[in-house]
C-alpha cells in the first residue's frame, strides 16, 4: 500500500516493537460531506420539533402507547426530550434494526418479510420469507454457526443426556462436570495456567471488573470501550480515566501522571492501576497497539485486561488472538477475557490468566455467587469447536477456517479500498466499516441493499460520533468467494447511485475493464 | 486596576513543579499492590461440588448419588422429555448461538413467539426477554431510573437488584424487610421534602422495588398494602417475580394472581426463567409504554448478544406444558406444606420461610459467634446429610458487598418431582445431622 494512505490519527507508533507492518485507516471526508451531514441532521431536527408540536396539539395522531388513565397525575416515566431522537429520526428508519431471521445465522439467511403500514409505527409480517439473503452483519467469524449434522453431533448428544437449564448458581449445585472440562481446555488453548467460564458476556464483564478493582485503585479505559467494559468499571467504584483511541502517548500521559500526582486531593498513591483495552474494537475495525501497551504496562507497573470479544478466533495464525497475532506470550496480559459468542457460535465468556487470579475469581466473583452457569448444549459447542480450531479432532478444519477468514478479510478491504469506499480499522480485521456520513444515506443503503439480497448493519447515533454514521460488514470464513463478489458488485453500483465513494485515494474504481482494454490493443 | 491584575497572575505561581529527576523518582518507587490477594487454600467456596451428569432429581455430587434438594428446578421440568425434544428440534433449525445482538439480525421468530406467549400467559400487553437472568432486573432498572431519582427498596432484596440500583445512580432509601410501617414513613418523609421543593419534585420519578418471594428469606411481599401505598403517595412499583413465577398463583402467574390483583397495577414485572422454566435468561413483562423503552435503552439488551435459540424453544414448550398441567402448581404447595411441617421440631436448627415457598432457610437459632464458626458448622451438617444420599447446599452470599448480609443457612429447596417418602427421609435426616452435630 502506498505512503499516502496512511493518515494516523492515533498518533506516532512505535515502529520497533512491533513484528510485521501495523497499517490502520482513519481517513477524513472532504469538507462538504461534513457539511452535507449537519445539515441532514438540521432539518430532521427542525422537522421533528414540527411534528411534535403538531401532535401536541392535536392536529397529528399520537400514534405511540401511553401513560395509564389511573397513573397521568404520576411523575412522567419519561422526560419528552430524552425521546426526541427517538421519536423523530430514530423511527424513520427503524426497519432496518431488529429484522428477524427464521433460519441458522450462517453466510446466508432467510429473513422474515415485515411491511409497516403506518411509517414504521408498526410493523406487519406479510408471511412471507426472503430465503439467502447473504449475511454481512452477524459475528459469525470462523463460521461454527452451522446445522451440519455431524458437526452438532456431540452437542445433540448432550443436550439429550443433561437438559437445558442448570437451575442453580456455580458455588451452590452448579458446576458441572462439563464446566471443568471447558474450562480446562479454554485453559489449554489459551496457553495460560487457568480459566473461568461464565454463562454471559456482557456480565462477564460487568460483574468481574468490579470483583478485581475496588475504592481507590484507578482504571485508565479507552475512548472507544464496549459498553460492558464502561458498565464494569462504573459498578467497581474505582476512578476512571479515559485515554484517547489507541493513542500510546495520551495512555504514557495519564499513567505518569496518576503515580506522579496520585490520587487526586489526598495524593495518597493508587493501590493499583488497570488499564483496560479491547482487542478489536467493534465499531471501528481497529486493533489494539499491544506490543506498546506492554511495554508502557512492564514500564510503570501496571496491570492490562485484555477483553478479546471480537479478535478470540478471528486473528492471529492459529486463531489464538491479538496476543499471538503480535507473537507476544500470553503471560504478557494479566487478565485475558474473552466471549465465545462471535468466533465460537455459542454463548458466554471466560476469564483466563494465572492460577491465583482465577482461583480468586472462583471465590469473589459476582457471577459465581449470584448468577447461574453456563448450561451444558452451549458448553459443548464450545468444546468441539475448540478441539476443531486446535485439531484435536483429527482434521485440519480448524486451521483452515483461520486461513479463509484470512483471505476473505485481505480480499474485502482490498477491493472496497480499490472501489474508492472509506473504511476504516486495521488491514487484518474481520469488522470492516464503511462510512456513509449522512443520515439519509443510512436508511437507503440499508433498505437497498436487501432489495438485492444482501443483508447489512447500518449503524448510527448514540453507537459511532454523530457525523460518522456507517455500515458494518463482518467478514466470515464461510463465505465464498462468489458471496463476497455479488456483495461488492452490489456495493459498487449502490456506491455510485449513493455517491459514497468519498476516498481521495482511490485508484480507477473499474481496474479490470482496463486491464483488458490493454490485452486487445495487443492483439 | 492594572496592579490588582498583574497582583493576581502571581498568586497562581504558588504551586512547585516537580523536576523532572523527583518524576522519575516517583515513578520508581510506587508499588502496586498484587492484582489479586492469595486466596487461602480451604477457603470455602474455593472447592466446588462437582455435578457429573445433569442436576435432576437424582444427581450424582462427587461421585455419590443423592437426591436433589440443591437445585432450583420447582416444577421438575429439567429432564422432561418434550422439552429436550422442542430444543433438539430448535438446535437442528437454527444451530447453537445466535451469533449477535436482537438488532443485528440477532432477533429469532422464536424470539419473538416466546415474548408473545409470555405477555399472553402473564396477560399484559408486552414481554422481553434478556438472555441472562441477572442481567434481567440489573438492566431493567437503570432504564428507567436515573441520577436523582428515588427508589425505595426493600432490605432483603436480591443481589441482582443491588446491582441494578447501583448502576442507576439513583438515591436508595432502603425500608426494613416487608415493614410496611417504615415504608409509610420514608414516603411521607419524601413527601415533606417535596413540599419544600416543587419543581424539583414535579421531575423526580419514584419507584419501589420489592420481590414476590424473597430468595433471602422465603418470605411473601404484602401487594395489596403496596398498591394502597402506590397510589396514596404516587410511586411505581417494579415486582421481582424470580422465585414466584410459576408457583404461586392457581395457574402459577405469580404473586398478582395468589393475591387477586390487577396486573395492569404494577408497573414491570421482572422474572427469570432460571427456577421454574429450567431454562436460561429472563424476562421482563407490563404494558407497552413501559417495555417498549427497554427495547433501546436496556443495556443487557442492546448490547449482548440475544438467547440462544435452542433455549428460547425449550421455554416455549415448559410455558405449554405449565398452561396445560395447572394442578403441578397444587402439588408443589401441597409438599411445601408437608416438609415445612415436618422440619419444625429440629432442635438447633430454625424454619425460616413461609409454608407455601419452595425455598426454604435452615437457620441456626443460636449463633455460636462468628459467622465463620457459624458456615463451618453447617458445613458438617450438609456433609452429613450428602453422605447419606440427601444433597444440600449452604446459601452462598458474597461477604464483603451485599448490603444486609442474610446469617448463614441451609438451602432447602423442594420441587415437584419429590415423593413423599423422600421429603420425609430429608426430615428425619436433618433432624439426625443436626442432633449428632450441634449437640
Amino acid at each position: 500500500m502506498p505512503a499516502e494512505f496512511l493518515e494516523q490519527k492515533n498518533g506516532v507508533s512505535n515502529g520497533t516493537l512491533y513484528k510485521k507492518t501495523f497499517i490502520e485507516h482513519f481517513e477524513q471526508a472532504p469538507m462538504y460531506v461534513a457539511v452535507f451531514t449537519f445539515v441532514g441532521f438540521a432539518v430532521g431536527t427542525i422537522f421533528g420539533y414540527l411534528r411534535d408540536f403538531m401532535r401536541a396539539w392535536g392536529l397529528e395522531k399520537r400514534n405511540i402507547a401511553a401513560e395509564r388513565e389511573q397513573q397521568k397525575d404520576f411523575v412522567p416515566l419519561y422526560q419528552d426530550f430524552e425521546n426526541f431522537y427517538t421519536r423523530n429520526l430514530y423511527l424513520r428508519i427503524r426497519d432496518n434494526w431488529n429484522r428477524p431471521i427464521c433460519s441458522v445465522p450462517g453466510p446466508q439467511f432467510d429473513l422474515m418479510e415485515r411491511v409497516t403500514d403506518d411509517y414504521n409505527w408498526t410493523f406487519r409480517f406479510t408471511g412471507r420469507i426472503i430465503k439467502n439473503v447473504i449475511n454481512m452483519g452477524s459475528y459469525n467469524y470462523l463460521g461454527f454457526a452451522e446445522t451440519d449434522v455431524n458437526a452438532l453431533k456431540t452437542v445433540t448428544i448432550e443436550l439429550e443426556k443433561y437438559g437445558t437449564g442448570v437451575c442453580s448458581t456455580r458455588q451452590e449445585m452448579g458446576t458441572l462436570d462439563k464446566h471443568v472440562e471447558l474450562e480446562k481446555l479454554v485453559a489449554k488453548f489459551l496457553g495460560v495456567e487457568d480459566a473461568m467460564v461464565f454463562g454471559m458476556g456482557f456480565a462477564t464483564n460487568s460483574m468481574n471488573i468490579p470483583a478485581l478493582v475496588g475504592k481507590g485503585c484507578l482504571i485508565l479505559s479507552d475512548e472507544l470501550n464496549h459498553t460492558s467494559l464502561v458498565l464494569g468499571a462504573r459498578l467497581s467504584g474505582a476512578t476512571i480515566r479515559i485515554f484517547k483511541h489507541n493513542n500510546m502517548q495520551s495512555l504514557e500521559k495519564l499513567l505518569r501522571d496518576a503515580i506522579i500526582y496520585g490520587q487526586p486531593r489526598t495524593h495518597r498513591a493508587w493501590r493499583k492501576i488497570i488499564i483496560l483495552v479491547e482487542g478489536i474494537y467493534s465499531m471501528e475495525g481497529s486493533i489494539v497497539r499491544l506490543p506498546e501497551i506492554v511495554s508502557l504496562k512492564n514500564k510503570y507497573k501496571a496491570y492490562l485486561y485484555l477483553d478479546e470479544a471480537h479478535s478470540i478466533g478471528a486473528v492471529g495464525a492459529t486463531g489464538r488472538g491479538v496476543v499471538e497475532y503480535f507473537g507476544m506470550s500470553p503471560d504478557d496480559v494479566d487478565v485475558l477475557m474473552g466471549t465465545f459468542t462471535k468466533s465460537f457460535g455459542a454463548a458466554g465468556g471466560y476469564i483466563a490468566g494465572k492460577k491465583d487470579l482465577v482461583d480468586f475469581l472462583r471465590t469473589h466473583s459476582h457471577s459465581a455467587v449470584y448468577a447461574t452457569s453456563m448450561c451444558p448444549p452451549v458448553a459443548e459447542q464450545i468444546i468441539r469447536a475448540m478441539k476443531c480450531l486446535m485439531g484435536l479432532d483429527g482434521t485440519t478444519q480448524g486451521l483452515q477456517r483461520v486461513r479463509q477468514l484470512e483471505k476473505n478479510t485481505r480480499y474485502f478491504r482490498r477491493k472496497l479500498h480499490e472501489m474508492g469506499f472509506i473504511i476504516y480499522g486495521n488491514d487484518d480485521s474481520p469488522v470492516v466499516p464503511l462510512l456513509l456520513y449522512m443520515p439519509g444515506k443510512i436508511g437507503a443503503f440499508a433498505r437497498r441493499m436487501l432489495e438485492k439480497n444482501i443483508g447489512v448493519v447500518v449503524v448510527g447515533f448514540p453507537a459511532t460520533p454523530i457525523t460518522e454514521s456507517r455500515a458494518r460488514f463482518c467478514v466470515s470464513a464461510a463465505h465464498t468467494r462468489e458471496m463476497l463478489d455479488t456483495v461488492l458488485n452490489a456495493l459498487d453500483e449502490l456506491g455510485d447511485f449513493l455517491h459514497l465513494k468519498y476516498s481521495r485515494y482511490s485508484k480507477s474504481s473499474h481496474p479490470e475493464l482496463y486491464e483488458e482494454s490493454r490485452l486487445e490493443l495487443e492483439d | 486596576i492594572i496592579r490588582l491584575l498583574f497582583s493576581k497572575t502571581y498568586k497562581l505561581q504558588e504551586r512547585s513543579d516537580l523536576t523532572l529527576k523527583e518524576k522519575e523518582e516517583l515513578i520508581e518507587e510506587w508499588q502496586p499492590e498484587p492484582l489479586v490477594p492469595p486466596v487461602p487454600k480451604d477457603h470455602p467456596a474455593l472447592n466446588y461440588n462437582i455435578v457429573s451428569g445433569p442436576p435432576t432429581h437424582i444427581i450424582t455430587v462427587n461421585g455419590k448419588e443423592c437426591i436433589n434438594f440443591a437445585s432450583f428446578n420447582f416444577l421438575g421440568l429439567l429432564n422432561n422429555e418434550k422439552v429436550k425434544s422442542a430444543a433438539q428440534a430448535s438446535l437442528k433449525k437454527y444451530g447453537v448461538g445466535t451469533c449477535g445482538p436482537r438488532g443485528f439480525y440477532g432477533t429469532f421468530d422464536v424470539h419473538l413467539e416466546l415474548e408473545e406467549r409470555l405477555a399472553k400467559f402473564m396477560r399484559t400487553e408486552e414481554a422481553i426477554i434478556y438472555s441472562y437472568g441477572f442481567a434481567t432486573i440489573a438492566s431493567a432498572i437503570p432504564a428507567y431510573s436515573k441520577r436523582g431519582d428515588i427508589v425505595f427498596v426493600d432490605e432483603a432484596a436480591c443481589f441482582a437488584i443491588q446491582k441494578g440500583l447501583q448502576a442507576s445512580r439513583s438515591n436508595i432509601k432502603l425500608f426494613k424487610h416487608n415493614d410496611m410501617a417504615d415504608l409509610e414513613r420514608l414516603l411521607k418523609e419524601q413527601e415533606t421534602e417535596d413540599q419544600k421543593n416543587p419543581r424539583k419534585a414535579r421531575v423526580t420519578r419514584r419507584f419501589i422495588v420489592v420481590e414476590g418471594l424473597y430468595m433471602n428469606t422465603g418470605d411473601i411481599c404484602p401487594l395489596p398494602e403496596l398498591i394502597k401505598l402506590k397510589y396514596k403517595y404516587k410511586v411505581r412499583i417494579f415486582l421481582e417475580e424470580s422465585l414466584s413465577f410459576g408457583v404461586l398463583g392457581e395457574h402459577g402467574r405469580g404473586i398478582t394472581e395468589h393475591f387477586g390483583i390487577n396486573i395492569d397495577d404494577i408497573d414491570l414485572i421482572s422474572a427469570n426463567m432460571e427456577n421454574s422454566l429450567a431454562s436460561i435468561g429472563g424476562f421482563c413483562c407490563g404494558r407497552s409504554f413501559i417495555i417498549d423503552h427497554q427495547r433501546l435503552s436496556g443495556q443487557g439488551y442492546c448490547f449482548s448478544a440475544s438467547l440462544p435459540p435452542l433455549l428460547a424453544a425449550a421455554a416455549i414448550e415448559a410455558l405449554n406444558i405449565m398452561e396445560d398441567n395447572p394442578d403441578i402448581f397444587q402439588t408443589l404447595r401441597a409438599k411445601c406444606e408437608r416438609i415445612h411441617k415436618a422440619l419444625q421440631g429440629i432442635s438447633g436448627l430454625k424454619v425460616v420461610g413461609e409454608s407455601f415457598s419452595p425455598a426454604l432457610h435452615l437457620q441456626l437459632e443460636e449463633s455460636c459467634g462468628s459467622r465463620e464458626n457459624d458456615v463451618k458448622l453447617l458445613k458438617r451438617v450438609v456433609d452429613y446429610c450428602m453422605n447419606s444420599g440427601i444433597a444440600l447446599t449452604q446459601a452462598r452470599y458474597l461477604e464483603k458487598e451485599e448490603k444486609s448480609l442474610p446469617p448463614p443457612s441451609i438451602r432447602v429447596v423442594i420441587t415437584v418431582e419429590q415423593t413423599e417418602q423422600e421429603l420425609d427421609k430429608a426430615a428425619s435426616l436433618l433432624k439426625e445431622a443436626a442432633q449428632s452435630v450441634l449437640n
